[in-house]
């Protein structure tokens, strides 16, 4: 193992993650989701992180249909849709996501087909910055592991 | 989306003693998001308890025998301990899972504990009015499922087995297992 790479990619992954919360991609619960991934469930983080994006996509496709004839939009159906987004973005940590969704949810109680919108636009954006973000996160992961390193458990606080 | 969830395989410890042992809390936990499901097994499995996840109150039901069929057979040595449920779920929500299992004989002394990413105090009042154990705002902390195990464990008593060791010596035949229970749980 050589430990100077280890170390630069230990280095790396660091300040890259740290990056991700000063930037609020991600709050306090994504490092709660990462305490509980260990040896055994090395992929544990990746799994429900997956299982978001999914989630995203296909609720911003229902809600994209529920909002796309102006003069019949089911509000109540679009507000369940960001209801159910804004609570799995909560479970994974994903701030920025669940941030556009409390606006969402706004323009949702008020009928505002043009903000909901604008909001359903931001959150495909902010959803697929973020899968790309920790992708990144994962490989920089993975480059550790090959090296023979641990992947550091980084304190936010 | 349809997704048949069957009860998971219990993750099986490194001690052999501990198999399919009693000691461990089996906690049956209902969620229709699948992030939030994939989060509390975790969270219970991390917490050492035995997890039964499902999708839906419906499915809920039917694993517990309470299905629109109520079959008594076969479900008497189901043992839940705990039930955790999201309180918004499409169909039947959590509250009105709550109700159909207060109204059950079979398992209206199982706590139940409802998980909610809302805040809204006259829904928390309604479900603990309603019998609720306790209310949970999502996403739910470790420390909330360890503090709930641990008072459970006080209850059930699960740990009866080191004390009736103890008691075999004087008591071994005198008294039959349920009763060794009974008094273990003082």
């Amino acid at each position: 193992m050589n430990t100077t790479v280890v170390a630069q990619l230990q280095r790396q992954f660091q300040d890259y993650i740290v990056s991700l919360y000063q930037q609020g991609f991600l709050d306090n619960q994504f490092s709660e989701l990462r305490k509980l991934q260990d040896e055994g469930t090395p992929d544990f983080v990746a799994e429900v992180v997956s299982l978001f994006f999914d989630d995203c996509s296909k609720l911003i496709n229902t809600m994209s249909a529920s909002l796309e004839r102006p003069d019949n939009v089911d509000f109540k159906q679009v507000d369940s849709g960001v209801h159910q987004l804004k609570g799995s973005s909560s479970s994974v940590g994903a701030q920025r996501v669940k941030n556009v969704c409390i606006s969402f949810k706004e323009c949702c109680h008020v009928q505002n087909r043009e903000g909901c919108l604008r909001c359903l636009q931001q959150v495909d954006y902010e959803y697929k910055m973020l899968k790309t973000k920790l992708q990144d996160l994962f490989n920089l992961e993975q480059q550790i592991l090959q090296a023979g390193g641990t992947i550091p458990q980084v304190d936010i606080n | 989306m349809a997704e048949v969830l069957l009860p998971r395989k219990m993750e099986i410890p490194n001690d052999p003693s501990k198999f399919g042992s009693p000691d461990l809390l089996h906690v049956l936990a209902v969620d229709d998001s699948h992030v939030d499901r994939k989060f509390i097994e975790r969270l219970l499995r991390v917490s050492s308890c035995k997890v039964t996840v499902v999708d839906s109150a419906t499915r809920a039901l039917q694993y517990l025998g309470l299905g629109v069929e109520e079959k008594s057979v076969g479900f008497e040595d189901l043992k839940v301990n705990l039930i955790m449920t999201d309180y918004s779920m499409p169909g039947m929500t959590g509250y009105e899972l709550l109700k159909k299992i207060k109204e059950s004989s079979a398992f209206r002394q199982v706590p139940v504990v409802i998980m909610s990413s809302e805040n809204i105090l006259p829904r928390i009042d309604r479900c603990l009015e309603e019998g609720a154990e306790d209310f949970l705002l999502k996403p739910v902390k470790l420390s909330d499922v360890e503090r709930l195990r641990d008072s459970l464990m006080k209850v059930e008593d699960l740990s009866f087995t080191k004390s009736t060791q103890k008691r075999e010596l004087e008591t071994e035949n005198a008294y039959p297992v349920h009763s060794q229970l009974k008094r273990a749980k003082i």
